[in-house]
């Protein structure tokens, strides 16, 4: 073998070792959520520089505007927000409110909102914006299933936010899940507020948030209050029970098990 | 052919018509008489405007102060710039050659003062007249050559004043008090003893920088480096005084005539090459239309407008500047892809009326405003009392409840029907009477939640029995609006 050809080689193996030595050593910081089973799946919060989906019914875009908007504060802290949407969500799902906003615990002031008019200009602008580490978090809202949001715009978005440290907060109102890279992806509706409360006091955010992709952790379900004086995630008061996500494996299983037990 | 008090007539034609004694004004009737197969067509000024507007940018290629003037004549001020052409003898050959080769007939002069420029362009093509010489180079031309109404070119025929030198050779206030101080203003000026500014179609920017090629160039790789280069030198030039540009304008002419220009606005003074190349390759990749190079471009411009001084600012030391500057130049990138009015901040409004508390500023010229806002604080220990998603138009709805002016009780909203659970309300609020708009009903807005746990913001429009009654008096039943969605 010659020289150069050896020389070619080594090279190739130091990129691959690289490579993978990454890809182990990769642990991000964390934004703790406050609710604490969540964070135990999570292994200490929503990892920094990562992507989140948030998947909802096209009914249930406020709960999931909620939820996203508390992940955003836990994530973003006091820094700036953009916030990039779709023009048709916002015919479809009403615009953002910033009273609402502000009563949630995200100020208004760090908040920027980019109205894209498609999809592709949305990802775009995204990607853009998590290249720019001055940010605290990125969301993009889109609403319905779009083709453009394959694995590889999904990769793309990754790789910047992994570049910058910018975590990237994906709102997916009615559309249903396909396969990206994304950290975690939640799927969440709204939660009764919880009975025998007193008249006037019912209406804090409740949400039933249900991890379904959890890369480095288990799935698990529940059911969560955003406290807004805190600002952060808690166990809802007197909620009903929800069957506990088994720690040791992932809760994709369900369908076989009913089965097995027919 | 242009309508003119009821009838047709004619409003321009070619050397072949004027030769068989046609003339403007002359009715399309008379004018048929006199030559039977005579072509006409519909006179269109709009396209003229638009036509003339092209060439006054293709004009802009010899100075930036370009002024229309009337329907078929532009000023060009060159003071400063024939040199660059070769003197003012070979800027003259040059526009008109390339003019001719577009295809136009120009007669042209020039001439210490626009008016003068004006008159002698209108005799004859070509004049260059000395500084001082206005008055000698006018005066044997014929008055109509002034460019006065039609009924003071009329009245001095008729005083037998037909040469400019007639008229000047009179008293100014015997021809002030026939004609008035309009016309004696205009003659003074093409005279040459006093001067009148144009107006330029455009503001003349602060900085221009350019390249003239020998030969068109059309490959985008060229177009891009060129552009980079302009950028350098714009950015020394501006340096040099410690200015930054807010407003950037790259213009591409064509070799065909056609220009086009690109202008990129910033919310922060430019002060660096990186920040114009990206901002340009931003905007030139999402407009609509590409640029299209069609023969090649043989000059591209590069102007700034809105200069400022920029205080450098010490940038190491203190992390909150450097991560405004960031989010700035951002904010600015995103502007010049998708318009400045898709990115916006938001700024409290002094109102109650939830659809108008808040204001979508854009968000390039208000980041700083907007940071500094204050917004009205909530209420702690309580739930949310206003949505997070608001409609900007309510939604109707149709609603059941147990008493007309009580919480309701079941609603039916796209398509679906919802039983509440929970109702909280009302939660009144007033119009605004002293902004009468014409919705001037009162609304009761009402929290709910429904048996799936989603919880809604509605409203009652109009006051039961008060704000809500029919001609005859009597309570017409409500109207419900959807208004906003809680998390």
């Amino acid at each position: 073998m010659s020289g150069a050809r050896t020389n070619t080689l080594a090279h190739l193996r130091g990129s691959i070792e690289r490579i993978e030595t990454h890809a182990d050593t990769y642990a991000p910081d964390r934004a703790p959520l406050g609710h604490a089973e969540a964070d135990a799946a999570l292994h200490g919060g929503l990892a920094h520089g990562a992507v989140h989906e948030v998947f909802c019914e096209g009914r249930q875009s406020a709960a999931a505007t909620g939820f996203i908007a508390g992940l955003a504060r836990r994530v973003g802290a006091q820094r700036p927000l953009l916030w990039v949407r779709q023009d048709f969500a916002e015919r479809e799902t009403g615009a953002l409110s910033m009273s609402g906003c502000q009563e949630l615990g995200l100020d208004p002031r760090q908040l920027v909102t980019v109205r894209a008019p498609d999809v592709e200009t949305a990802l775009r602008t995204a990607a853009d914006a998590l290249a720019c580490d001055a940010l605290g978090a990125v969301v993009l809202e889109t609403w319905g299933e779009s083709k453009q949001f394959d694995l590889v715009a999904s990769r793309k978005l990754t790789l910047v936010a992994r570049g910058s440290g910018v975590t990237a907060l994906l709102l997916r109102v009615a559309a249903v899940p396909t396969a990206s890279t994304a950290e975690t992806r939640w799927i969440v509706r709204a939660a009764h507020s919880p009975p025998g409360m007193p008249w006037g006091v019912w209406g804090a955010p409740i949400l039933d948030a249900q991890l379904v992709r959890n890369r480095h952790g288990p799935n698990g379900h529940w059911i969560m209050e955003w406290k807004c004086d805190e600002c952060l995630f808690r166990e809802a008061p007197h909620s009903q029970p929800v069957a506990a996500a088994a720690a040791d494996r992932p809760a994709a299983a369900p369908a076989s098990a009913q089965r097995r037990a027919g | 052919m242009a309508k003119h008090s009821n009838a047709l007539q004619i409003a321009a034609l070619d050397d072949a018509a004027a030769r068989i004694g046609l003339e403007v004004g002359l009715s399309l009737a008379n004018a048929r008489a006199v030559c039977p197969d005579v072509q006409v067509f519909d006179a269109d000024p709009v396209a003229d405007a638009q036509l003339l507007n092209h060439i006054a940018d293709w004009c802009d290629r010899f100075t930036p102060l370009v002024a229309l003037d009337g329907p078929q004549a532009l000023f060009l001020d060159i003071t400063g710039c024939a040199h660059l052409f070769g003197g003012e003898a070979a800027l003259l050959q040059m526009l008109c050659r390339a003019l001719m080769a577009q295809g136009f007939v120009v007669s042209a002069a020039i001439a210490g003062t626009s008016v003068c420029a004006r008159t002698l362009g209108r005799y004859g093509h070509g004049r260059i007249v000395a500084d001082g010489e206005e008055a000698k180079a006018v005066k044997p031309l014929p008055v109509f050559t002034l460019g006065a109404d039609e009924a003071i070119a009329r009245g001095l025929r008729r005083a037998g004043l037909t040469t400019i030198g007639d008229v000047a050779a009179r008293g100014r206030h015997e021809i002030a008090a026939r004609f008035g101080a309009g016309f004696t203003a205009l003659l003074e000026q093409a005279l040459g003893q006093s001067d009148a500014p144009i107006s330029p179609r455009k503001p003349l920017p602060d900085y221009i920088v350019e390249k003239r090629f020998p030969e068109p160039i059309a490959t985008d790789g060229v177009i891009a480096a060129t552009l980079s280069s302009l950028a350098r030198m714009l950015i020394d030039a501006m340096e040099k005084q410690g200015k930054g540009a807010r407003r950037l304008e790259a213009s591409f002419f064509r070799t065909d005539g056609a220009v086009r220009s690109i202008a990129v606005e910033t919310g922060q003074a430019v002060t660096k090459v990186a920040v114009i190349e990206r901002l340009f390759r931003e905007r030139i990749d999402a407009i609509a239309d590409p640029l299209d190079p069609g023969f090649g471009f043989d000059l591209i411009r590069l102007s700034a407008g809105r200069t400022e001084i920029v205080v450098q600012q010490q940038r190491d030391l203190d992390a909150n500047v450097h991560d405004n500057d960031e989010l700035a130049a951002l904010v600015d990138r995103i502007a010049a892809r998708i318009g400045p009015r898709r990115v916006v901040v938001h700024l409290p409004v002094d109102t109650h009326i939830p659809e108008r508390a808040s204001w979508a500023a854009p968000a390039q010229h208000h980041l700083a405003v907007a940071s500094q806002a204050v917004w009205p604080a909530r209420a702690e220990d309580e739930p949310p009392l206003r949505p997070l998603r608001l409609f900007e138009h309510p939604e109707p709805i149709k609603v059941i409840a147990g008493v007309p002016d009580g919480p309701p009780a079941q609603f039916r909203w796209r398509r679906a029907t919802h039983a509440v659970v929970r109702a909280e309300g009302p939660e009144r609020v007033a119009m605004e009477w002293w902004r009468s708009t014409g919705e001037m009903l009162t609304r009761d807005y009402f929290r709910v939640e429904d048996e799936a746990g989603l919880r809604f913001w509605l409203y009652r429009d109009g006051l039961y029995g008060r704000e809500k009654v029919s001609e005859e008096g009597m309570p017409v039943s409500p109207e419900w609006f959807m208004h906003g969605l809680f998390a």
